[in-house]
């Protein structure tokens, strides 16, 4: 299929594209994926260490850089009590390790129109109560890979500070960590989507020169600009390219 | 942390900061902008694109006997996932309006303006909802809005950009529309940076003549995704989701309109057949092909299915012969080889330097230009950073930026930069990172016009997954901007359309066809696509991976 012709056709070395000199003698650990033993390269990322293993992921990979949250990875590690939230595309493995990835994490979107709402903390009440149960253990934040003040804007939601929980929720992944782990059951992840999306579009001062520009193209102000340099021929036009003056 | 043997060259790079930090703050150029003559010298040397073997003629199809990227080309000529005869399509499972093909950017921001035109839509993605590139950009997005700007200049940069090759009324529809989408996705609550008194934060990107990048720190794309996210799942009833169901083939009618597609369960491994009145492809881009053999910056499901979907139904390509790399992808460490680093640490002051500490060209070249660039510097002059594992990189300098912009500016602008750097060690605030280009974006796809249609009535495409906008070469936030752009207007034109067409039968003839093509032209292959996903199995497992029948995903 697809790949096994792609896995004999393995990626051409070109030389622009990297110099690897010589595969280096790789140091190895053993870690538990699922509860499975496997021997893999002591400076994996969790996820490479599961492909490494030889295992096809379809859940639990999306961005593979930080940024999407599809990751999120549960461990622990021999003599050690506490349990550990991660990504798995940003965390290296250690010897030992007992992870699992999971596949998806349930929690509660309410149906919203952003049009009706008024960026205050009776809109919280009314879509989010379970806010207001937040007994502010913190659970949250130590579970967030992100490293984020996950309790403080909850916290921040009760006081109607909603530009604090735009500004501490700013990061978020929505990978989930926190709304598994919280004894309140909060969806913190959607807390913070809702007042972000209610600072940007209530209390987000408006930009006077962006007003002005859009009326000028409903007005027609650059149709004669355009049909210049739309009428110009290659030649032209680079001339006029390279003659403009860079800020 | 870097190794030991890397801190002469470290320790150079901190003795030239103070000068070049002088020259920066004076305002005149850090390094001599190349002439069109050494742009021209530099990517004809350099380039990836330009090798001999990078491009390959495509014997069947549209665009039979030109020739495209040869990983595409072999794309291209592949067999479909399906056996066209085993599919009754006269009792389809799903019926809508719009089927969505990919729940990204120009998907979810179809979906929307297909809504506020009162047409429902259907989004099928491969993975999650917002599993996508769109997710993942960090830089901004351009529009001309302050005074010393305007959309016409940025109608200039663009073209300029993309080497006079685009198609000059898309890139009006581009930077004419762009205000407009601004305001739009603040008005869905997208919390742009702005500045004290309201205004919008603008920085440059590479190839910009004013500054015009609007960003979310650098959290722009996971903002404005996450937005549209929240708002198609505030909407149930007009916008139906199905997640890690991809596409793998389009339907069209016995009058050769689009009809709809083959959807695919990834976990049950079932097909289904959708009919719909209208088709939007909004798949995004390849980067998980691993063109010549380079890293990525794109997410898993990168793997260019509506390419080739398109063209099994007869849709043509345009500009796929080129490919975007992106000058700093990280290099080291080696977990994060191919991560981006956004070009507006460029913008906000950052230097690609030498192992000698020099600044070796200008930072806001077009992409393509820096890239070869820095290719130069490491092949031919010899004067790159050797990784522990035998890869060569050049320096970029971020602590410059701290000097230039103030401290703790990078903390506030660059978060997610400092955190995946910090992680191993390197505080980017004190040290540069090492970076070599990483393959980034389709520069070209399935051609379109201003209103998003295609030569296949009732098949639209926005986003990455079209071509014509950038030309052979896109410019840094023009793409972001391009999703929302293409993405409205083909939920607009889609939506107007499904009123008046009318459907004939359902046939998935074009699929068997391209079989024949394949044949007729003695194209022998065992690839078979889409893609869907990349598969990293090292191959000692594979070796190992015996099962003799296996219809599967994946294997
Ligand atoms: C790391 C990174 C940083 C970037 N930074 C910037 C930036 O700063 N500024 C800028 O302008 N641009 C940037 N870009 C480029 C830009 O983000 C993308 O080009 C753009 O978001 C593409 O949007 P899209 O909607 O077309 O595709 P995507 O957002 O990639 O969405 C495509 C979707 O289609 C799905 N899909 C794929 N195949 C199928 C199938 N067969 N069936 C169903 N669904 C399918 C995918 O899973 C995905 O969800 C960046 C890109 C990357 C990767
Ligand atoms: S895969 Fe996206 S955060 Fe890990």
């Amino acid at each position: 299929m697809p790949t096994k012709k792609e896995a004999k056709k393995k990626p051409v070395k070109t030389p622009e594209a990297k110099s690897v000199k010589k595969a280096q003698d790789k140091e190895m650990v053993t870690v538990f994926i699922m509860g499975k033993a496997y021997k893999v390269p002591a400076e994996a990322t969790i996820m490479g260490a599961i492909e490494y293993a030889g295992y096809q992921i379809k859940r639990g990979a999306g961005c593979r850089e930080g940024f999407c949250g599809a990751c999120a990875t549960v461990y622990r590690v021999p003599n050690d009590y506490k349990i550990y939230t991660v990504l798995a595309c940003t965390t290296l493995v250690q010897e030992g390790m007992w992870l699992s990835q999971l596949p998806a994490i349930p929690t509660q979107k309410p149906v919203y129109d952003i049009n009706k709402l008024e960026p205050n903390v009776a809109t919280f009440q009314k879509i989010y109560p379970e806010v207001f149960r937040c007994v502010a253990c913190n659970t949250c934040t130590k579970a967030c890979p992100q490293d984020l003040e996950v309790m403080d804007y909850i916290q921040a939601v009760l006081r109607g500070d909603i530009e604090k929980v735009m500004d501490l929720s700013f990061d978020c992944l929505c990978c989930g960590m926190c709304a598994i782990r919280c004894p309140a059951e909060i969806v913190q992840h959607n807390v913070g989507m809702l007042a972000k999306r209610l600072y940007g579009k209530y209390l987000s001062r408006e930009s006077i020169q962006l007003k002005k520009r859009i009326q000028e193209v409903k007005e027609h102000k650059y149709d004669k600009e355009y049909k210049e340099l739309m009428k110009m021929g290659k030649e032209e036009l680079k001339k006029k390219y390279y003659e403009r003056d860079l800020e | 942390m870097y190794p030991d043997y890397m801190n002469e060259s470290l320790k150079k790079v901190a003795q030239t900061r103070n000068k070049r930090f002088e020259l920066a703050k004076s305002g005149k150029p850090v390094f001599p902008p190349m002439s069109a003559e050494e742009r021209e010298e530099v990517l004809n040397k350099f380039h990836p694109d330009y090798k001999p073997d990078a491009i390959s003629e495509i014997r069947i199809g549209p665009n039979k006997g030109e020739k495209l990227t040869t990983e595409v080309a072999d794309m291209l000529e592949s067999r479909s996932r399906i056996r066209p005869e085993l599919f009754d399509l006269t009792h389809p499972e799903y019926e809508t309006d719009i089927l969505i093909i990919g729940g990204g950017g120009a998907g979810c921001v179809a979906a929307i303006i297909a809504m506020k035109n009162g047409v429902k839509s259907t989004i099928s993605t491969k993975l999650r909802i917002g599993d996508a590139n769109s997710m993942m950009s960090q830089g901004g997005m351009q529009a001309a809005v302050r005074a010393q700007d305007s959309p016409a200049r940025h109608y200039l940069d663009a073209i300029g950009g993309g080497h006079f090759d685009n198609k000059p009324e898309l890139v009006r529809t581009l930077t004419e529309d762009a205000p407009e989408t601004v305001k739009w996705l603040e008005d869905l609550g997208v919390v742009w940076d702005k500045l004290e008194d309201g205004s919008l934060q603008l920085l440059h990107g590479g190839g910009t003549s004013r500054k015009r990048m609007h960003s979310c720190r650098d959290y722009t794309g996971a903002i404005i995704m996450r937005t549209l996210m929240d708002e198609v799942k505030n909407h149930p009833d007009k916008i139906t989701v199905f997640e890690f169901m991809p596409i793998v083939e389009l339907i069209l009618d016995n009058k050769g309109q689009c009809a709809g597609g083959i959807l695919y369960n990834l976990e049950t491994e079932e097909y289904f057949t959708v009919k719909a009145r209208a088709t939007i492809i909004a798949t995004g881009g390849y980067g998980r092909l691993h063109i010549r053999g380079f890293d990525t910056t794109n997410h898993y499901g990168a793997t260019g299915d509506g390419l080739v979907i398109a063209y099994r139904a007869g849709a043509k390509l345009l500009f796929m012969d080129s490919v975007q790399y992106h000058p700093t992808g990280a290099i080291f460490p080696e977990q994060i080889g191919g991560f981006l680093i956004t070009e507006k640490i460029r913008g906000a002051g950052g230097q690609p330097l030498n192992k000698h500490g020099e600044i070796f060209v200008f930072p806001q070249e077009p992409r393509d230009v820096e890239t070869s660039a820095i290719i130069r510097e490491c092949l031919e002059r010899n004067n790159g950073i050797e990784t522990p594992s035998g890869r060569l990189g050049v320096w970029l300098d971020s602590p410059l930026i701290e000097m230039l912009q103030g401290k703790g500016y990078i903390n506030k602008q660059f978060p997610a930069m400092h955190r995946q750097f910090i992680r191993y060690g390197i505080d980017i605030t004190e040290e540069p990172m090492l970076v070599y280009p990483s393959l980034h974006y389709q520069n070209g796809g399935i051609e379109i016009n201003e209103k998003g249609e295609t030569n296949i009535p009732g098949l639209y495409v926005a986003g990455e997954a079209s071509g014509g906008v950038h030309g052979r070469n896109r410019l840094m936030g023009n793409s972001v901007l391009d999703y929302n752009v293409f993405g409205r207007r083909a939920g607009k034109y889609s939506a107007e359309y499904v009123k008046t067409v009318e459907l004939g039968p359902l046939s998935l003839e074009h699929v068997a066809n391209y079989e024949n093509e394949l044949k007729n032209a003695k194209i022998k292959t065992d690839l078979i696509t889409p893609v869907l996903l990349p598969s990293y199995t090292p191959e000692v497992v594979r070796k190992r991976q015996l099962t003799a029948h296996y219809e599967g995903t994946i294997r």
